[in-house]
């Protein structure tokens, strides 16, 4: 198909206190019917949306984080993290949840799906998206 | 508010019949959602919607319909994950009348 375009989803706030994180969550999910090549981003304090064992019980805010799991049913298999957002926080790839995708290609193996990646090499994917939309 | 009755006691609903509290959920709520668009529930619709319950359980989230049939295919036999076996079903769409029954929102992106 032709018409296929790269559409990268770039999000940089915390995941709870502003609504960005849960809509970028909707829309990619509801973007996915699409059939599209798409990928997300994470940047800045976005980088805090894909951690492990959120817990938002003291805010009464329902707690979003296990949809990520789900992006690979979704057929979505490149989520790349910026290094230096993750070091700036004292964060590492451990403190994020293990997400995996399903490659029919190759006989359903499960593949990582997070990639960490340099702010020079996240330009570049930027720079290779037709378009890019930014929560 | 819209609301059914379930053995006596009110259950509301949102404007679409869906379940406003999730909590509230019974098995005989979604036999009486179902009995109100004419479909009796088999084993057959029980399993779909206790999967549905079971993905919510995990993701937070309903399933699109195709997410939903790959995944059926997946766990309960490719004969079942295709659209015809889940729309002779859930002939009003198997995510969004099934998701219904189950007691849960709208699948994320259905109109």
């Amino acid at each position: 198909m032709s018409d296929v375009k790269k559409f990268l989803y770039v999000n940089r706030k915390a995941p709870y206190g502003t609504i960005y994180a849960l809509e970028s969550l909707e829309v990619v999910l509801i973007g996915a019917a699409f059939e599209q090549d798409v990928a997300l981003a994470f940047l800045d304090d976005g980088v805090y949306q894909l951690t492990k064992d959120q817990n938002t019980d003291g805010i009464e805010m329902k707690n979003f984080s296990p949809t990520y799991s789900a992006l690979g049913d979704y057929d979505i298999r490149k989520i790349y993290v910026e290094k230096e957002s993750l070091e700036e926080r004292g964060l590492t790839i451990d403190d994020l949840q293990h997400l995996t995708y399903e490659d029919e290609d190759d006989d359903w193996a499960e593949k990582d799906s997070i990639q960490v990646v340099t702010a020079k090499e996240l330009a570049e994917i930027m720079d290779q998206s037709d378009v890019i939309l930014s929560f | 508010m819209a609301t059914i009755n379930v053995n006596g006691q009110e259950i509301e609903v949102d404007e679409e019949g869906y379940l406003v509290d999730l909590s509230q959920w019974t098995p005989e709520i979604g036999e009486a959602m179902a009995k109100m668009d004419d479909c009796e529930l088999t084993d057959a619709h029980w399993e779909v919607i206790n999967f549905l319950r079971e993905y919510y359980d995990e993701y937070q989230i309903a399933p699109a319909v195709r997410v939903l049939t790959k995944a059926i295919g997946k766990k309960l036999g490719k004969d079942k994950g295709n659209s015809k076996y889940l729309y002779e079903l859930f002939p009003y769409g198997p995510a969004k009348q099934a998701c219904k029954y189950a007691g849960l929102p709208k699948p994320t992106g259905c109109v």
